[in-house]
């Protein structure tokens, strides 16, 4: 199989965003994906909330590990540099290309299998690190790509596809990035575009590590009776208990929310986004209280969606720690790095 | 029953106790030698462990400069009981043997060729200091003084050296130099002084410093304007990334932001730590790591990633004992094979050879070029002995003109002006196609990717498109040839047979050179400096009837490199293989060679292969 350009058929008439560019301006190579596999949908989700913020293409670096999920990071937004790394290696990537540049998008495609098993501790230590980016799982429960094996998270009592019972406990990315100190933490729907895509713009205002869990059926290895990860299950038991409106920095901002049941979080670039609560009982800015609310409703099989948890986090984001430069570390000039020959004289002192 | 006398060239063996405080004094007797000018080696030989196992150091004087363990033990100082029954054994005959007499030992210490100096070093310092600690810190100290006597070493000088050390705390500086006192006068009150092995001002130390590898290379990486590291600690490349830190920390600050001008990242774990060096170099930044090789295995999957997405990545390979955990504290060559070929598939790496700190500093700038230049990972061969231990090296120089080479970027200018990018497109016929970096201009993005590529960057499952990218890798293989440093060869042309060797073997290759030659036997020399081989290493395999092998590892790594990646008939390379953890010495390669020449073709290790 060879790469599939997409053609680029752009009518005149195509809604452009404030730097004049269409939504396929935003998309990427056509999709190798198996017909109606989840994943296609967050692609789909990505290029609008792009286009929508108006993200400068060059400006987006996309990053990912292995997987099916993995290679989606070429099906969008063809003018930001990709990376399709190693299985479950993709944070540590991206923590050295945000070193190098911290004013770009970077954004992370894992998958269950990618950040859960053979990945769990890189995706572990990116939030510890509070790396800025947005980084999303495309959960389907199985590896897709090596045809249909188990993930860690896939629930107990779920079926595979050839009848075998999952019977461990899955790993809940979503309690993890909670407990870990995630301060951006949402789950959401592949087949739930309307709440994906301000979610997955809201993640990429966010300065820190902002996660988003995406239940993405595998049509092929887990979409059948019996699986707690298809089509209809998921929508049956999906839950948002958040909404989130996503209000980009220079729109007006027009207050149709009213005070008390909705909560607007300020994003570090002057954008807000608009928490609207629809469980009166829930906060999603306490860490703690989301953690036990989520696990709650988790041991009762009911998948909570929605921006769960949001709180500044920039203090600790990894450029604030370490005092690095405005200066992206990569354009800093020579002479601003080399200590010259007198110093190293001077240095020499200590060696006799 | 002493020898006759020498003076500057002896060595010196101080058996201790790890966590006593052992490394201030000896440290102070070596430097105190280096600053009167005379020649001076320094090895450690440590355990994996922070407190209460056996450790040793030892000082080679040496008048002719040489670097490498002799091989021989002309001064033992036992200060650790435990192993004494060892340590007296490993005197040379004539030898000297200095004990804590506090607790007399006649039986165990009883050698009739080797004189005992017996100096109550624990009472005298329980009569004098207050403290356990301190007791145990200042013994130490007092065989430094006991050695000024015996040696006589100039005690002004030491006085110099502590007062530079404890510059903050003036009042260890009295302490100290009353523990130095208390041993001087005892020896000299005791014993006939100065032995016949002594030392004696010399003028040969100007120009030099008294510098470990670890340190050099940190301060190269500094240099060179690496902006990133990432690492996980492990012995002995620890100290490689502690000194870029501290340097970077006094250097690269910026005087009026105070910001710092480089990031520093404690990783997870050396997947990770690669990971993030291949992260922020496909980036623009100039990135690398230190590790030793445990982490060179984890690294492998990332490695073989550098290699085919073609992404530049430097890492110092700072070697230790294998296999698997090994014995992290000792020294060994053993990873050459690994590093060549680190990663499944046809994968292979461009390697630098350092033989000291010296070239350690030049190396680390010259990794950093390479790895740019060639887009691809390169690694940097220290080993312990190199990386741990100070190394008298003629000064480091840094020239202000130096450019780094950050090989063929496109910059926004010249993609404006080109049409259409492609990133694996072999322009310019070297093997070496062009990058860019995100955020630069639309024109610039592409897509990296470990699977299957087309020249133009593509996914491919094709053949013949797959094989055309893999091809082109061998040819920007060709162009590395060329641009990794040359091998240093000492050559005389009625010489058929040579020494090739590898990395921290020089010193002791060097002086078994003229040991060698004193006795009749002359032998040419060649010591590789870069994988992979060039001409010239081709060249002198060839002009050579026999060519022994010296390296630091069980299975010949070198000798296998150099019959895979070479022309050479593997019946003429002849190994000499030292693999104790103990760097070699010089004497063990005189008595190998000799030792072939005694028995003609035999070859001391040649079931190796
Ligand atoms: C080191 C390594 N081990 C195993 C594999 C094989 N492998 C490829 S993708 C994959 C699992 C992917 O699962 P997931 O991340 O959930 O992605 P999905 O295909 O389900 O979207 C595995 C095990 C690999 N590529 N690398
Ligand atoms: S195997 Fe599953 S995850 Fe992979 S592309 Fe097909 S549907 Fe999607
Ligand atoms: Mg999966």
């Amino acid at each position: 199989m060879t790469f599939i350009p997409k053609p680029k058929v752009t009518h005149p008439n195509l809604p452009r965003n404030e730097l004049g560019l269409t939504r396929r301006d935003y998309e990427g190579a056509l999709s190798t994906l198996c017909a109606g596999c989840g994943h296609d949908s967050i692609t789909a989700a990505i290029v609008e909330a792009c286009w929508g913020i108006s993200a400068k293409p060059e400006n987006v670096v996309k990053l990912s590990g292995i997987g099916c999920s993995s290679k989606t990071t070429a099906y969008f937004v063809s003018g930001g540099h990709g990376f399709n790394s190693v299985h479950g290696r993709m944070p540590s990537i991206a923590m050295g290309a945000n070193a190098a540049n911290h004013r770009l998008h970077y954004i992370g495609i894992s998958g269950d299998g990618d950040s859960l098993s053979i990945g769990l501790g890189q995706f572990c230590h990116a939030i510890r690190r509070n790396l800025d980016m947005l980084y999303i799982i495309e959960n389907n429960g199985v590896y897709g790509l090596t045809k249909g094996q188990f993930s860690a998270s896939a629930d107990v009592g779920t079926k595979a596809k050839k009848g075998e019972v999952n019977h461990q406990p899955p790993i809940d990315p979503v309690l993890l990035a909670l407990n870990l100190g995630a301060g951006f933490v949402a789950r959401s729907f592949s087949g739930d575009k309307r709440q994906l895509v301000p979610l997955i713009q809201a993640g990429l205002s966010y300065k820190g590590f902002a996660f988003i869990d995406v239940m993405s059926p595998c049509v092929t290895f887990n979409d059948h009776e019996g699986s707690t990860k298809s089509y209809a299950y998921t929508r049956e038991h999906m839950e948002p208990v958040v909404e989130a409106d996503y209000v980009p920095f220079a729109r007006e901002i027009v207050a149709d929310y009213s005070p008390g049941e909705a909560l607007p979080v300020m994003m570090h670039d002057g954008s807000r986004v608009v928490l609207r609560k629809l469980a009166t009982d829930y906060d999603p800015t306490d860490a703690h209280k989301a953690h036990a609310y989520v696990q709650e409703h988790l041991a009762r099989g009911e998948h909570l969606t929605g921006l769960l948890h949001c709180r500044p986090t920039e203090d600790t984001e990894f450029h604030g720690l370490n005092r690095t430069p405005d200066v992206p570390l990569n354009e800093l000039p020579y002479a601003k790095l080399n200590p010259g020959a007198a110093t190293l004289g001077k240095l020499l002192a200590r060696y006799r | 029953m002493s020898a006759a006398t020498r003076i500057n060239d002896f060595v010196i063996k101080i058996a201790t106790v790890n966590g006593t405080g052992s490394a201030s004094a000896n440290t102070l007797l070596m430097k105190s030698i280096f600053r009167s000018g005379i020649p001076v080696m320094g090895k450690n030989y440590f355990p994996s462990n922070i407190q209460g196992l056996p450790t040793w150091y030892e000082i080679r004087v040496s008048k002719d400069g040489y670097v490498a363990r002799s091989g021989k033990v002309d001064i033992m100082v036992c200060m650790n009981a435990e192993t004494y029954a060892r340590d007296v054994r490993e005197v040379a005959a004539g030898g000297y043997l200095i004990y804590d007499s506090t607790w007399p030992r006649p039986a165990l210490l009883k050698r009739d060729d080797v004189t005992v100096i017996g100096v109550p070093l624990a009472r005298l310092c329980n009569e004098n200091f207050k403290g356990v600690r301190t007791r145990i810190l200042m013994k130490n100290i007092c065989y430094a003084g006991v050695l000024a006597a015996l040696l006589d070493l100039d005690v002004e000088r030491i006085r110099e050296l502590l007062a530079e050390t404890y510059a903050k705390k003036p009042a260890l500086i009295d302490s100290n130099m009353q523990a130095i006192q208390l041993g001087y006068d005892y020896a000299k009150a005791n014993y006939t002084c100065p032995l016949p092995l002594r030392v004696e001002k010399m003028n040969s130390t100007a120009g030099h410093v008294m510098i470990d590898g670890n340190t050099a290379a940190g301060l190269g990486a500094v240099y060179a304007g690496a902006t990133v590291a990432g690492w996980y600690p492990i012995t002995p490349s620890t100290s490689l990334m502690d000194a870029f830190k501290s340097f970077a920390d006094k250097l690269r600050i910026d005087p009026e932001t105070k910001r710092a001008n480089f990031a520093f990242i404690q990783a997870e774990d050396e997947l990770a730590a690669i990971g993030m060096v291949l992260g922020a170099s496909w980036n623009g930044a100039r990135s690398f790591t230190a590790t030793s090789g445990p982490g060179i295995s984890l690294m492998n999957e990332f490695l073989g990633l550098g290699y085919y997405a073609e992404i530049p990545a430097v890492v110092f390979d700072v070697q230790r004992v294998g296999p698997s955990t090994g014995m992290p504290t000792r020294t060994q060559q053993c990873d050459l094979l690994a590093a060549a070929y680190a990663s499944h598939g046809d994968t292979k790496h461009v390697c630098l050879y350092p033989a000291n700190p010296e070239e350690c500093f030049y190396m680390a700038v010259q990794a950093f070029d390479l790895a740019e230049r060639l887009q691809t990972p390169v690694l940097v061969l220290l080993d312990l002995d190199i990386g741990m231990n100070d190394w008298m090296c003629r000064d480091l120089k840094w020239d202000d003109s130096y450019v780094p080479d950050r090989g063929k970027v496109l910059d926004r200018e010249a993609l404006e002006k080109i049409d259409k990018f492609y990133r694996y497109l072999d322009k310019d016929e070297d093997g070496i196609p062009y990058r860019t970096f995100p955020g630069v201009h639309p024109k610039g993005a592409y897509f990296t990717r470990g699977s299957g590529h087309t020249q133009l960057g593509t996914y491919t499952e094709d053949a013949v498109e797959y094989q055309r990218v893999l091809d082109r890798l061998l040819r920007k293989f060709a162009t590395a040839k060329r641009l990794v440093p040359k091998p240093v060869i000492e050559r005389d042309t009625r010489n058929d047979a040579a020494i090739v060797s590898i990395g921290s073997c020089d010193g002791a290759v060097r002086e078994a050179l003229d040991m060698l030659a004193a006795r009749g036997v002359r032998l040419d020399y060649l010591r590789v400096r870069g994988f992979p081989f060039g001409e010239e290493v081709e060249k002198f395999l060839e002009e050579h009837a026999v060519v022994y092998v010296v390296e630091q590892n069980r299975d010949a790594q070198l000798r296998s490199l150099l019959t895979l990646e070479t022309r050479v008939e593997k019946s003429k390379l002849r190994s000499l293989l030292h693999y104790s953890g103990l760097p070699v010495s010089s004497a063990f390669i005189v008595d190998g060679v000799l030792a072939d020449r005694a028995e003609g073709r035999r070859a001391v290790a040649g079931e190796a292969s």
